[in-house]
């Protein structure tokens, strides 16, 4: 009854449904101003930014996945997310060496893996409606853990650098030596999604099915999708870890099989 | 360039790029017996040995080893057969069999306990977590680690400098023992008593460069008063 007089129709929540849903918002500033908790203007700037930014990507996107265009500007726009998260995995992971470079491997190389699948498999059609979403999807989520598994690696060099020279200094190769740091690191990245795969269904319901819930989707259908996203998840975090940390593993030794002593870079 | 387990140090320069912590080092290490590193604090005996297990290398001037340049060895090969001893000795995560097992992975139960004999230590350690080895203990673990490559040379960065004196004494019994049994020693040391227990050869080195090299005698003998303090003459 609510969401008729609000205007919603299937998948289409409309301006007064929008401005409704901004109640929400309110009442977290409420909160924040009766507690003095002091972010009221972070929760409104944050609100308002996240309303710009997305009404301007859904603008731009109905170009980009129409399905009269040329795949070519899904391209370029894949390009554009790829180079985006890179330049933010280095501006946060700033004293890997050839962090950027790194990057642009390790999410290109995640993006023809996972991509490769999904159409290759012909689980979705080919076309910039499901490209340019599932692109997203394999860079953005893959983000965080790259970043983690980026960290992790570098803090293992500095401060397990007696172990790992120790097992050189027996004659085991650069790869040898630092195996047991590169797993480490590797399994720090990785257990969070493989938790969140866990307790999905029981302990939340995933941001995809939700959506194509409220946008009229069959429950079972939408669990269809959900269940791809979320193996399009651990692929892609699998992936871009693995290619990013064989990279940093190679930047970190000498083709002596050296340990290369690192300066760290001030933080900006 | 002799061969023989010999090292010899041609025109070294190394540490930091425009602050080389070695400065001008030419140097010949012979091939047998123990050789002992001394100098004071800082005067750069641990990077010394860091280049010969390279480790590091050296940013001017070439190591030869056995009459071949350092650096056209395969560099697992050559830490094979010069294996190296750390001040604090890396203990990885583990048994004290799984420990052998980085340097021998198909290493069997009896040539473990062999080897642990060889270094003094008992046969019922091989099943205990390493880290809870004692210091003297985990120091000649990790010498027995280090044997199982079967090396010609081995480097050892003050070994003892965190024991106690009976462990000490156990580790250096078993640095004179492998001498004797034909494993050339390069020995850290900045203790004096061990200098004179231990040096067949000496090499005095203070602030980056070689200050003195000889035999114990000569060195006694010598005019320069750090060289004598060095090696404890005085």
């Amino acid at each position: 009854m609510t969401a008729v007089l609000l205007g919603i129709e299937q998948g289409d929540i409309g301006l007064a449904g929008l401005a409704a849903s901004g109640i929400l918002v309110a009442v977290a500033v409420a909160i924040s101003l009766w507690r003095q908790l002091g972010l009221a203007r972070s929760l409104l700037w944050a609100s308002f930014r996240a309303l710009v930014q997305l009404l301007a990507v859904g603008w731009v996107l109905q170009f980009v996945v129409d399905p009269d265009d040329p795949l070519y500007w899904s391209a370029l726009w894949i390009i554009s997310m790829i180079v985006f998260a890179s330049w933010t995995t280095s501006r946060r992971a700033r004293d890997v060496p050839h962090v950027l470079a790194l990057s642009l491997v390790s999410y290109f190389a995640a993006a023809v893996v996972v991509l490769g699948v999904l159409f290759g498999f012909q689980i979705y059609d080919f076309e910039g409606r499901t490209l340019v979403p599932l692109a997203g999807m394999v860079i953005g989520n893959s983000l965080a853990a790259t970043v983690l598994v980026s960290r992790q690696l570098l803090i293992a060099a500095d401060e397990q650098r007696d172990l790992i020279e120790g097992r050189l200094a027996l004659g085991l190769s650069a790869s040898d030596a630092y195996k047991p740091h590169l797993r480490q690191a590797l399994r720090t990245a990785l257990v969070p999604q493989i938790e969140t795969t866990k307790a999905v269904g029981i302990v939340f319901l995933p941001g995809a099915m939700v959506g194509l819930i409220l946008a009229g989707v069959a429950p079972t259908d939408a669990v269809k999708v959900q269940i791809s996203v979320m193996y399009l998840v651990l692929g892609s975090v699998a992936t871009t870890t693995a290619v990013m940390s064989l990279g940093i593993s190679r930047e970190l030794f000498t083709p002596a099989q050296q340990l290369r002593r690192r300066t760290p870079k001030p933080d900006s | 360039m002799s061969a023989s387990n010999a090292f010899v140090l041609d025109h070294v320069e190394a540490g930091i790029p425009g602050d080389p912590i070695l400065r001008s080092i030419d140097v010949t290490i012979p091939g047998t017996g123990i050789t002992v590193l001394a100098g004071p604090s800082g005067a750069g005996k641990t990077t010394f040995l860091r280049l010969l297990n390279r480790l590091d290398d050296p940013l001017r001037g070439e190591i030869y080893w056995n009459g071949r340049a350092l650096s056209d060895w395969d560099p697992t090969e050559l830490r094979r057969r010069v294996a190296m001893v750390f001040q604090r000795p890396p203990l990885f995560p583990g048994s004290v069999c799984e420990n052998l097992q980085v340097a021998l992975p198909d290493i069997s139960n009896e040539r473990a306990l062999h080897v642990l004999e060889h270094v003094g230590l008992d046969a019922d350690l091989l099943d205990q977590e390493a880290t809870t080895l004692s210091g003297g203990e985990a120091q000649r673990m990790c010498v027995a680690r280090a044997l199982l490559t079967e090396p010609d040379v081995l480097l050892a960065d003050e070994p003892t400098a965190a024991l106690d004196s009976a462990a000490r004494q156990k580790v250096e019994e078993l640095g004179e023992s492998l001498a004797g049994s034909g494993v050339a020693i390069v020995w850290v040391s900045h203790d004096t008593d061990q200098l004179r227990r231990l040096a067949d050869h000496v090499i005095v080195l203070a602030d980056g460069m070689v200050r003195a090299t000889g035999t114990l005698a000569e060195l006694d003998a010598s005019e320069d008063a750090i060289v004598r303090q060095s090696v404890g003459a005085i």
